[in-house]
């Protein structure tokens, strides 16, 4: 069973991180030939990446655009921020310069658990009650929801109800890297917990999970708002001129 | 009230969000263009038995050219942000007429066959499962049919979080459209009219100089003051463009009087093309580059033969994205024009330019008898800007507004700025075989106005764009207003300047003035 999730996990990983990293080149080598942020944009580079960050960070846009969705969509991105964070001790050793910090961020990990899952179930009931959200709902979409809301919800169980060897899995990770198989522990919600984990990784490529790089590329967020200044010509569109 | 064969939307207390009505515009579809104006174009005459290959031929091609459609198509979470947020969706309750019910017509077929997921689910006979669907014949109807319910307003891409804009999507389900035959009856044919005439309403050289004549008199019977408005005048240093409306419609003639006027008193020397006698560019609403280029390329071709210095376009929204966003791009670069100025200038930055100089003469009190407000154009507010710095756009036409006029109301800030409602009739719409999705698509607009009509007694709504101000006039009557209720920015400052030479406008023997 070890072995198996060991290589469930270095499969897993190998598509999420070539799959993204695939699908990341293909949005920067297709060109965007027309100036369209959606203005008032920023009129200089600096201002981009400003702009940029407040997207990324704060989701400005949605918040202008419905609070609900903007507070659950908020808690649970920032909820998992800071889980992930918390889980690099998992994958880290005391002597790595970020230590101090993972082991600051400990205790908001925790908290941060719990706001996840809360602002899961939050997106998750505007999906079901909201009739226009409904009606663009696919069965994927409720099951991204639903896997993110186990993975939470049985992260949470393991750390308050059902502990598990934490050294155990510590060093099953460790020896991942080098291809030095070592035992998890075969506790069922550990198992289901890093099960979904792979799912979620295999499906992240293929998915609208893809929305986590695919924003630093959308045009209307991206771009310089210049183009009485800077011709903006791309390569297919100059072949007209030819 | 103009009469309608369809519900009119009832003005309420404020603007609500609907419940939906599945297929309540599935109806609404406009004429297509005839085998004759799709070939003028580049484009198949008829859809043909092939409709499925070329469809996704002609999706795949866009895909990798256009990096918006690529990544827009991948990366919505269904979030429901802009659901509530199109105004045709607040007027008619369609779902899909919902920003992303839009975008998943197209989408759906991108997963299917573009997607990894989509080709995997498809083959297990499930494609539903991760939104994605088999390309039928039927579905290339309903996005004739949705695809000319979208004003390319851009309201969605200002509350998406990852800035989708679902008019990149519109004007790729409309360029693949018309690529395989099915492309609209009215804009197809306005590009051909460009094409042929040189500007939408085809009106050739001859009578554009009668109308310019005839505006010249009416300008120095109203003033006493000789006003020229010149065409093809080699040589002059500004070369107008303006859409072709501005001849002719109202009250978009005043607002090119107004310019005239402008131009007349700051003591440049201007002119208006015959051969480039339309700012506005169709070739955008239909989504097609190629088009849109050979458009822009007449503005360049007239500058030249003109030898220009400069360029202002005139009061147009989606005219102005096409000259202010695109033109550099599509027919530049412009380094025969003098650099000192903008490239191209807006009329309201020349305009808001002399205010601040101090060359005009303004009686604000000729304004005395309207209360106005401000309509922000959707392309003027988000797909461009005025001036130097972002948001120039709303605040340079309110200025130059306040400058002429004493009587100012902006409408419900949720509406204005860059949270402006279209006018309904924008990208393409503007044609009466789709009267109904025009009219249910001001409500919101509609709405906002009646708010600060009954609240602070507004009697009129200033434009910037000949759709707007064209849509305004037909659509006001429905609603129980009228239809002068709508008037040119440039009408404002027309009415409140003072020529030089003119004598007193309270005096009564305006005759007397040579």
């Amino acid at each position: 069973m070890s072995t198996f999730y060991a290589i469930l996990f270095i499969v897993a990983t190998l598509v999420l991180v070539i799959g993204v990293a695939r699908r990341v080149y293909l949005y920067y080598k297709v060109p965007a030939p027309l100036k369209i942020p959606t203005t008032p944009a920023p009129v200089t580079r600096a201002g981009v990446v400003l702009r940029m960050f407040r997207e990324v960070v704060f989701f400005e846009s949605l918040f202008k655009a419905t609070k609900w969705t903007w507070l659950f969509g908020w808690m649970f991105h920032i909820g998992l921020a800071l889980v992930l964070a918390r889980h690099l001790r998992y994958f880290m050793d005391d002597d790595n310069i970020f230590w101090p910090l993972i082991e600051l961020i400990q205790p908001f990990g925790i908290y941060a658990g719990f706001a996840m899952v809360l602002g899961l179930l939050g997106l998750l009931g505007r999906r079901i009650f909201v009739d226009r959200v409904r009606y663009i709902s696919a069965p994927s979409d409720y099951a991204m929801l639903l896997l993110l809301i186990g993975i939470g919800a049985i992260g949470l169980a393991i750390k308050f109800i059902f502990r598990t060897d934490v050294v155990a899995v510590k060093s099953f990770f460790d020896g991942l890297w080098v291809f030095d198989w070592q035992d998890l522990p075969m506790d069922a919600p550990l198992l289901i917990h890093l099960g979904l984990v792979a799912v979620l990784f295999l499906i992240f490529p293929i998915s609208k999970l893809l929305h986590a790089p695919g924003i630093f590329f959308s045009p209307s967020r991206n771009q310089v708002d210049n183009p009485r200044e800077v011709r903006h010509v791309a390569d297919w569109a100059r072949k007209l001129e030819e | 009230m103009a009469k309608a064969d369809f519900n009119v939307p009832e003005l309420g207390e404020s603007i609500e969000v609907p419940a939906i009505k599945e297929g309540s515009m599935a109806h609404s579809s406009p004429f297509v263009a005839k085998p004759q104006f799709q070939e003028a174009l580049g484009f198949k005459g008829e859809i043909g038995e092939n409709w499925k290959e070329d469809t996704l031929e002609a999706m795949g091609d866009l895909l990798g050219k256009y990096r918006s459609l690529q990544v827009y198509m991948d990366i919505c979470v269904k979030c429901g942000a802009c659901t509530d947020k199109c105004h045709y969706f607040l007027g008619t309750s369609d779902p899909l007429n919902m920003p992303v019910g839009r975008q998943d017509l197209m989408r759906k077929v991108y997963r299917r066959y573009f997607t990894f997921a989509g080709k995997f689910f498809g083959k297990l006979g499930i494609p539903g499962f991760v939104g994605a669907a088999d390309l039928e014949r039927d579905m290339l109807d309903e996005w004739y049919s949705y695809y000319h319910q979208c004003s390319e307003c851009r309201r969605c891409s200002v509350f998406c979080p990852y800035g989708i804009d679902t008019a990149e999507i519109t004007m790729a389900g409309r360029e693949i459209l018309a690529r395989i035959g099915m492309g609209q009856k009215y804009d197809n044919e306005i590009i051909g009219k460009v094409y042929t005439i040189g500007n939408n309403l085809g009106l050739p050289e001859r009578a554009l100089a009668d109308t310019l004549e005839g505006l010249e008199e009416d300008i120095e019977d109203d003033t006493g003051v000789q006003v020229k408005l010149p065409l093809d005048k080699k040589g002059a240093d500004i070369l107008l463009v303006t859409p072709s409306a501005d001849f002719f419609a109202e009250p978009h003639v005043d607002g090119l009087m107004g310019y005239a006027k402008v131009f007349h008193e700051a003591g440049v020397s201007w002119t208006l093309s015959s051969y480039a006698s339309e700012a506005a560019n169709f070739g955008m609403f239909i989504g097609s580059y190629k088009n849109m280029r050979e458009i822009s390329l007449r503005i360049r071709k007239a500058a030249l033969e003109l030898g220009v210095k400069r360029i202002i376009f005139g009061e147009c929204g989606h005219a102005w994205r096409v000259a202010y966003s695109f033109l550099n791009t599509l027919a530049g670069p412009f380094d025969f024009l003098d650099q000192k100025y903008p490239i191209p200038q807006h009329i309201l930055e020349f305009t808001w330019g002399e205010i601040q100089k101090g060359t005009l003469n303004i009686d604000k009190s000729l304004n005395d008898d309207m209360t106005l407000t401000f309509h922000d154009s959707c392309n003027v507010a988000r797909a461009s800007r005025m001036g130097d710095k972002p948001g120039g756009q709303f605040v340079i036409p309110r200025n130059v507004i306040k400058a002429v006029c004493n009587n100012f109301v902006d409408m419900d800030p949720d509406t204005i700025h860059e949270k402006t409602f279209c006018c309904g009739g924008g990208g393409g719409l503007l044609t009466d075989d789709l009267m109904e999705v025009r009219v249910k698509g001001a409500m919101p607009r509609m709405q906002a106005l009646n708010e600060v009509t009954q609240e602070s007694g507004v009697t009129h709504m200033a434009a910037i764009c000949a759709i707007c101000k064209s849509q305004f006039t037909k659509i006001l009557p429905y609603y129980g207003m009228t239809m002068d209720q709508i008037v040119s920015v440039h009408q404002l400052v027309s009415n409140a300047l003072i020529l030089s030479g003119q004598e007193d406008t309270d005096s009564d023997d305006e005759d007397d003035v040579a």
